[in-house]
């Protein structure tokens, strides 16, 4: 049973790396201020949530399963509104 | 494997160091700098140190880098030719700042191999306190004196903040800008992260009496909540001259004071805690400090009085 | 190599990398930020002291993480202070290096 989660475990954050990968790599590789916005919150979003639910199956107490998915709500909530506020600030500048 | 993650952070630290340092452009080398604050923190889970990790992520990358942020943002039209230091300047600084670094490299390596160390000390007496974080009872029993003077150089530092205010503003409120009250998704992202900060910045500090956490984490995050709702207008900047900001200023320093003269009066000693009682009153002195911490680091972010006409 | 030895190599680096921004950087913004990078690399000097003496089932002592927590306040609020008078001079001036500005309005009277 516990092998099962392990594996389970390693391959979520495996692929949330991934996804944070993936986000870098636009980061760096995109032209504009705006598209590159749109790597970040992939990464943010898909690559932090992968990596909470591989987290999820070693919390100690079930609470803690609730802090994780309150870390995971509120990461989105402040990056979508900073990504509001710099696609703002974009635009106001052109 | 431990030691390939570590050393693989390490160069990311030194790379991010150089950056900031050497970097072009004030912008990104601050940006920079906020990158560095918050791998440094994870640095200081790798040496098993999750305090001061939670105050490096919420003091050093957080707080810092929106003071910085401020101050380039409002030192943009500045003028006045930037002598930069000439190529003996440079090398001699390079040679002074290589041999630092290298004897401090051969103190490190040669650091005494039992090392010596106070925890089998701290962890004795920790049933006697109530606390459950070894962390917490260095700062809140064994040295409470160096917190309770850290509190009044805080409240020194803010003094001398103000004290920089151009001589008719004294007392005004210390100005802000940036669009008050039109910035739609900022008045959005204050009103959804503000109460959820301040509940975080309570917990931070509330369980920092068993697990990791402090009044210092905790105050940080109560700051950057005030700063959001500063930026974003929802609440409004408190006059300098106010009598709940100077109240909630010395709240921390005044409780712990008068808990120690209490101890004094007793008879066992300045900042001595009732045997019996003494988690309640850490308890007691935490939220007043967290209060204080809070409040100190936002005015200080936020600066001297100024102006109210310059918007 | 201990996980203890190989950040405090990674300090050492850091407090001398701070230490030549202090020095060579001439605007003060810069030097401000160069001497949090010094800080940075004192404290984590510190924690690799504290790791080495992790004992009686800790992680590391606590005596010297206190003194970083304590010590992480202390440099916030230098630098704060520092930044408030850096912008009081700029308001003042209208520039913002560390060049005396009387002096700099005399050589600029005598030629």
């Amino acid at each position: 049973m516990s092998a099962a989660l392990n594996v389970f475990s390693v391959a979520a954050i495996s692929f949330g790396a991934f996804f944070f990968l993936a986000g870098t790599i636009g980061l760096l590789r995109f032209p504009d201020t705006l598209t590159r916005l749109h790597a970040l919150t992939k990464a943010d979003n898909l690559g932090l949530g992968l990596i909470m639910l591989g987290l999820l199956p070693h919390v100690t107490w079930p609470f803690g399963a609730l802090k994780f998915l309150a870390v995971w709500v509120l990461a989105m909530v402040a990056s979508a509104g900073a990504s509001q506020l710099v696609a703002r600030a974009v635009r106001n500048k052109r | 494997m431990e030691a390939i993650f570590s050393i693989e952070l390490g160069l990311l630290i030194v790379a991010l160091a150089l950056h900031v340092v050497v970097g072009r452009g004030t912008f990104a080398v601050i940006v920079g700098f906020v990158a560095y604050g918050l791998v440094l923190s994870l640095a200081w889970m790798g040496l098993s140190a999750p305090d001061v990790a939670l105050t490096e992520a919420a003091l050093g990358g957080g707080v810092t880098g929106t003071l910085l942020l401020r101050a380039h943002a409002r030192l943009r039209g500045a003028k006045g030719d930037q002598q930069p230091v000439g190529v003996f300047g440079r090398a001699a600084a390079l040679l002074l700042c290589g041999g630092v670094s290298a004897c401090l490299i051969i103190v490190v390596l040669t650091l005494p191999a039992p090392a010596p160390t106070l925890a089998p000390q701290a962890l004795s007496d920790l049933a006697a306190t109530g606390l459950g974080n070894a962390v917490t009872a260095v700062l809140m029993v064994y040295r409470a004196l160096d917190t309770l003077l850290e509190k009044v150089v805080l409240l020194l530092a803010l003094i001398a903040v103000w004290s920089l205010a151009v001589d008719r503003n004294w007392g005004d409120r210390p100005m802000f800008e940036s669009g008050r009250g039109t910035n739609g998704p900022l008045i959005f992202l204050a009103r959804a992260l503000i109460p959820l900060g301040v509940m975080v910045g309570i917990y931070l500090f509330w369980v920092g009496a068993d697990d990791p956490g402090s009044a210092f984490a905790g105050g940080a995050m109560i700051s950057a909540m005030g700063l959001l709702g500063f930026f974003a207008g929802v609440c409004a900047v408190p006059r300098v001259s106010g009598a709940w900001l100077r109240i909630a200023l010395v709240f921390g320093i005044a409780v712990f004071l008068v808990i120690g003269l209490v101890g004094l009066a007793a008879g066992s000693g300045f900042l001595t805690y009732p045997s019996n009682f003494a988690k309640p009153v850490i308890v007691l002195i935490e939220v007043a400090m967290t209060l204080s911490i809070g409040v100190t680091l936002a005015m200080l972010v936020v600066g001297p009085p100024a102006e109210p006409s310059q918007s | 190599m201990s996980i203890a030895t190989i950040f405090g190599i990674c300090a050492s680096l850091l407090i001398g990398i701070g230490l030549y921004g202090l020095i060579v950087q001439p605007h003060p913004l810069r030097k401000m930020l160069s001497f949090n990078v010094l800080g940075g690399g004192t404290f984590l000097l510190f924690g690799a002291i504290a790791r080495r003496g992790a004992a009686a089932g800790l992680g590391g002592d606590p005596v010297p993480q206190a003194l970083v927590i304590t010590g992480m306040v202390v440099a916030f609020a230098a630098t704060a202070v520092g930044i408030a008078i850096l912008l009081r001079f700029f308001e003042e001036t209208g520039e913002a290096s560390l060049r005396d500005p009387m002096k700099a309005n005399s050589k600029e009277l005598d030629h």
